[in-house]
């Protein structure tokens, strides 16, 4: 073999290596120790689980509801200032959750810009599942948001035109001819922006405060158990990792046969 | 031969001077990791450590301290550990990483109800931490602070009934990973109290809040054991620090922000040469007649 091939090869397997053994460790850990009988209080993870599941299942409704029309609107229309509002939306996705959370708490607390109006009308968002909610949606909408703009980007303008030409306009053509045929990506980028809102940690944990069966999600728990108990964290973990496994498949199917039918 | 005199006492003079300042030259780093209600003082510690031994770098980690006994227990490469209480330091005796008789309690503190300056849930006395949707605030379970707050409150069901302390965690919204998150919490005026360390409640933070005091008979008295690791790359250079920490210098340090030692102790107050006064008076379980306050206001 030449040399400069071994080369490509050692440094690929130690790139995967990198990548590959916490995980596996944290499998194999969990297994070995039998981290399912040394379950002492599994109310924790069953409240935990609960919260999580609840609070996602709202961000993505929430982020279908509100991030379709956005993206339909970015992906069809041409005005001043589209990159600016393109770049504020897609930034939470590299933003430090941490910061976005402090952001949040600025604008969202009892003495926030917003949150101390509510706070007159007597609602107060942090410490509330209404907080994980927002949290979520912040850091995970902008994965659905940009799937579903490229869906709706790869749906060539002729399919359109001749649709209109058929008389399809408004609803009648988002509803018979563009969701149809974009469907996968929205779901894919459901799927992908529902993973990020399930492991989001450092927005909730600054926003939303951490309070088992109000706000401690399952990362929360993770975060809140490790240096108690053990079992409870790694095996809240592999959950995590399953669940994450599972919906990157899914989204990654769903990705590829979008793909073909463009 | 007079000049051959005169080089050699000046050799001797400078080979004096040499040898001597070696002996008392310390340096390299030390890696101390310290509970989170130790920040402000043990930066200044430090600093100050630093000043009179210009070649030590001194590297502080802070956080609550059963994470930092768990990642030492786990191997994490400190020198020396401040815990805020006795029990995160206990664990590492039991898992070998540090040598009992190497442990001391280098300072003391007291429980303190905070609430925004504001005062936006009105609570004047620890007893109105039960008020219905008072949005209370307090450290994780597993932290001393939480172990602290739960031997109070449930000191103060003598008082205020049996399920006082249960009526009062019903308002609990949150729990913060450390004593200064609470604090963050309450100065912000997101939540409407906290129970924290009476030092927490000083410092940069003091204008943004209003504290209510905990009952003499009913507060605890938090104690800081400090120890060097067994393995730790500097033994004498945490041997220093650990001295340092006991100087008048360091003590006053803390006094002035509202560290404390008891009544009861103030005789055996450490100093370098003075005896250790180990944790007795906590331990004694016994009526604990101390009074912090007035070692913060000497001080201060």
């Amino acid at each position: 073999m030449k040399p400069d091939k071994l080369l490509i090869i050692a440094v690929s397997t130690l790139a995967f290596v990198l990548l590959a053994a916490p995980v596996i460790v944290l499998l194999v850990n969990g297994v070995g120790s039998r981290a399912w009988e040394g379950l002492p209080d599994s109310s924790t993870i069953l409240s935990a689980a609960i919260l999580s599941f609840a609070s996602t299942l709202a961000v993505v409704c929430l982020a279908a509801l509100l991030g379709t029309p956005l993206a339909y609107v970015l992906s069809r229309y041409e005005f001043k200032g589209k990159r600016l509002i393109s770049l504020f939306i897609e930034l939470p996705i590299v933003m430090p959750p941490a910061v976005a959370g402090l952001a949040l708490l600025l604008t969202f607390g009892r003495r926030g810009a917003i949150g101390s109006l509510l706070a007159d009308a007597g609602i107060i968002i942090p410490f509330s599942i209404l907080a994980v909610i927002l949290a979520q949606f912040f850091i995970s909408a902008p994965f659905y948001i940009r799937s579903a703009q490229v869906g709706f980007s790869s749906i060539s303008a002729e399919i359109e035109d001749a649709a209109r030409v058929d008389g399809a306009y408004g609803w009648l053509m988002f509803w018979y001819i563009t969701l149809p045929i974009a469907w996968r990506a929205l779901v894919a980028g459901m799927i992908l922006s529902w993973a990020r809102a399930l492991g989001e940690f450092g927005a909730t944990i600054l926003f939303a405060g951490n309070l088992q069966g109000k706000t401690q999600t399952m990362p929360l728990l993770v975060y809140s158990v490790f240096e108690r108990d053990i079992n409870a964290a790694i095996w809240t973990g592999l959950i995590l990792i399953v669940l994450a496994l599972i919906a990157l498949a899914l989204s990654q199917w769903l990705a590829r046969s979008q793909d073909k039918m463009a | 031969m007079r000049f051959l005199a005169i080089l050699l006492s000046l050799m001797a003079v400078c080979f004096g001077t040499a040898m001597s300042s070696a002996r008392d030259h310390i340096a390299g780093s030390l890696t101390i990791y310290a509970a989170t209600s130790l920040t402000d003082v043990f930066e200044a510690i430090g600093a100050a450590f630093v000043d009179a031994h210009p070649d030590v770098d001194i590297f502080l980690n802070f956080a609550n301290s059963a994470t930092l006994a768990a990642q030492i227990a786990a191997g994490a490469p400190a020198d020396l550990f401040a815990s805020a209480n006795e029990l995160q330091m206990d664990k590492l005796v039991e898992s070998g990483r540090v040598d009992e008789s190497e442990v001391e309690i280098f300072a003391h503190n007291r429980l303190t109800v905070i609430v925004p300056a504001d005062n936006p849930g009105d609570v004047q006395t620890v007893e109105d931490l039960t008020m219905e949707g008072l949005l209370l605030v307090l450290a994780a379970e597993g932290t001393p602070i939480r172990a602290y707050t739960d031997a109070m409150l449930a000191s103060y069901n003598a008082d205020y009934g049996e399920n006082f302390s249960e009526r009062v965690l019903r308002n609990l919204v949150s729990e913060e990973n450390n004593v200064r998150q609470v604090v963050a919490r309450v100065a912000l005026g997101e939540a409407d109290a906290g129970v924290v360390y009476q030092s927490d409640a000083l410092g940069d933070v003091a204008d943004q809040l209003i504290t209510i005091s905990v009952d003499e008979r009913h507060n605890q008295l938090a104690s800081y054991p400090i120890a060097p690791l067994k393995d730790t790359v500097a033994p004498e250079l945490s041997i220093a620090f650990i001295h340092f920490v006991r100087t008048d210098e360091a003590q006053s340090i803390m006094a002035e922000n509202g560290f404390c030692w008891p009544a009861i102790l103030k005789d055996v107050q450490p100093s370098v040469d003075r005896p250790k006064p180990s944790s007795a008076g906590a331990d004694d379980g016994e009526e604990q007649a101390f009074d912090c306050e007035a070692a913060t206001s000497e001080a201060g």
